[in-house]
């Protein structure tokens, strides 16, 4: 069974969870054998951004040693051989050109979102 | 005189960003030696729930020491130290009735259960407070 996994709320907790949660788990149902991809989709589409660092999170003495490196998890999932997408139009909206994308994510217009959901056995929204 | 603020969380740990935001403000006013008065309101109060545990993460391949995962009954404890060694305080309260909602009583000691006299008491003698209150879908 394909699943293509819709990625549209980002930043819930990353610093708290130290990744995405729905990244995290994508990456675990891949680890037995799921096939699943991801497409970044609205303000989610920051995370195909280059460049991201969340280091420097202190509350009081208690220094975060281990902050979320989303680019990282993006990264090691295309390592898996899974495909991540990013929407064309989202990545506008935030204002984010294309050559700040990280290599490897497959730009998708708007218009053809249909077409690639059709792809799949089933279309998850987070 | 020292400057007195409030500050009312909802969110519980581990579900948005406005949680690490509001600890943010709350780390640089007590650097700054004031004094503090927070009211933890429903899912907040599980912020300073001394059970919560760590624990290693298999995507991450880190065990549990390389983990280092964040537990933010730690962050107010560290929150708390921070206020006292610049000679301010941090009140911390947590709502009574929404923890017994949700089974949690074990609190960090340098929190206590409350109610919302205490934030009406907070709020009437504080300079100022800031409301940091959950999404609303």
């Amino acid at each position: 069974m394909k699943v293509l996994s819709i990625i549209s709320t980002p930043w819930r907790a990353t610093l708290e969870e130290q990744d995405d949660t729905i990244i995290w788990l994508m990456h675990a149902i891949a680890d037995v054998g799921a096939e699943v991809d991801v497409i970044l989709y609205g303000d989610a589409a920051g995370y195909g951004a280059k460049g991201l660092d969340a280091r420097g999170l202190t509350f009081g003495q208690t220094s975060q040693s281990n902050p979320p490196d989303i680019n990282r998890d993006l990264i090691n999932f295309l390592k898996r051989g899974r495909k991540v997408f990013i929407c064309e139009k989202s990545l506008s909206h935030l204002g984010i050109h294309k050559d700040s994308v990280l290599p490897g994510l497959e730009l998708v217009s708007k218009d053809k979102l249909v077409q690639l959901f059709d792809r799949y056995d089933k279309v998850w929204h987070w | 005189m020292s400057i007195s603020l409030t500050f009312a969380l909802m969110d519980a740990p581990y579900e948005s960003s406005r949680t690490v935001t509001a600890l943010r403000l709350i780390d640089i006013a007590a650097r700054r030696g004031y004094d503090l008065k927070i009211f933890a309101y429903e899912g907040a109060v599980a912020l300073a729930y001394k059970d919560q545990a760590a624990h290693a993460n298999i995507v991450h391949k880190h065990d549990i020491e390389e983990e280092n995962h964040p537990l933010p009954h730690k962050w107010i404890e560290s929150l708390h130290e921070t206020a006292v060694q610049h000679k301010g305080s941090i009140e911390w309260v947590n709502c009574d009735i929404c923890g017994d909602e949700r089974g949690i009583d074990n609190y960090v000691e340098c929190t206590r259960g409350g109610t919302h006299v205490d934030f009406w008491q907070f709020v009437s003698s504080t300079d100022n407070t800031l409301v940091i209150g959950t999404t609303t879908t």
